[in-house]
């Protein structure tokens, strides 16, 4: 299990997020949610943390399409 | 961990003034991935266009020159030819390319000039507020068609990349669209195979990308993609529309 924790993660800057939420409609694991906090600018930003995820049954694979979708350039994918 | 996607090398830690969903940074960031693969980002020279993307320039860690309305081939045909060991390429909006800028763009096609055009059509005026472009849709609705395109009042969208692809002296003309991850993905290909087309020196290349406005199309961003799915790429089909690199 905790290997699968370290195998890939993303990065979400949630100060760049303005709420398309094409990131959210794009993962093919349902990781990323909408977080209940406004950002500064004023949107509720997507979120990932791997803290509120079911990690059995779910984990980010590192796969990027949240990142190549995201218009604002604010996740960062990273693998292991 | 190893980072594998973040912030491109020639762009700035700037942040995107385009709206939630718009397609403009996406291109932006595809533009400046192919620049940091190509190793160029020392040599390019970029012209912005007047439009949403009149701000390129705060976010592209390279140099650029804006142009005025329409006139990004103009403008980008002097920096080419003073300056001929540069690569220069002119981003361009529907608004400014297909309607105030189209004889300059069509003029540049012809003569072959070594420059590279991004070309991205939303179908809109997006800077102004939605108004008809000569992009827009029969029967897509704008602030001054309200009601949809009528055909016998506003006429034919235009195919300007059709057009120019008659031009004798293009090379390599093709048309994408950034609504998927797909699509998005081939369309960085598609830009890195137009600046080599400049890089090589044999003539004038074009990428035409299909590009969502939620804003103006008073859409959600999901929503946006899907009627570039569904209604967009059925009048402005994606392919490759014109392609001579193999042939000189």
């Amino acid at each position: 299990m905790a290997d699968k924790l370290t195998k890939a993660s993303i990065r979400i800057n949630t100060e760049l997020c303005k709420g398309c939420y094409l990131c959210k409609a794009t993962c093919p694991e349902n990781l990323i949610f909408v977080s209940g906090k406004l950002n500064s600018k004023g949107y509720y930003p997507a979120n990932y943390s791997e803290e509120e995820l079911d990690i059995e049954k779910h984990a980010c694979k590192g796969c990027a399409l949240c990142a190549i979708v995201c218009p604002d350039l604010a996740i960062e994918v990273y693998r292991g | 961990m190893k980072k594998v996607f973040g912030r491109p090398k020639s762009m700035k830690a700037a942040e995107f003034h385009y709206c939630p969903g718009c397609g403009h940074s996406i291109i932006h960031r595809l533009i400046a991935e192919v620049i940091d693969e190509l190793g160029i980002q020392e040599k390019i020279i970029g012209v912005p266009p007047a439009g949403c993307a009149v701000l390129a320039y705060n976010y592209f860690d390279v140099d650029m020159g804006e142009a005025p309305h329409g006139r990004g081939a103009a403008v980008a045909t002097g920096i080419k030819r003073s300056l001929p060991d540069r690569i220069v390429f002119s981003y361009q909006g529907d608004g400014d390319i297909a309607a105030i800028g189209t004889a300059e763009t069509i003029h540049a096609a012809n003569r072959g000039e070594l420059i590279t055009t991004i070309f991205v059509n939303n179908g809109v005026y997006g800077m102004t507020g939605g108004q008809m472009a000569p992009t827009t849709l029969v029967g897509q609705d704008s602030t001054t068609t309200p009601g949809g395109r009528r055909l016998e009042r506003d006429g034919f969208p235009i195919d300007l990349s059709e057009m120019l692809a008659i031009a004798h002296g293009s090379v390599y003309i093709e048309r994408t669209s950034v609504h998927s991850p797909k699509h998005i993905i081939h369309t960085k290909k598609a830009i890195k195979k137009a600046f080599k087309t400049q890089i090589e020196g044999l003539g004038f290349s074009l990428v035409e990308i299909l590009s969502p406005c939620p804003t103006n199309w008073k859409m959600s961003p999901i929503k946006a993609n899907e009627f570039i799915n569904s209604t967009i790429i059925k009048n402005f089909p994606l392919k490759v529309i014109k392609d001579e690199v193999g042939k000189l």
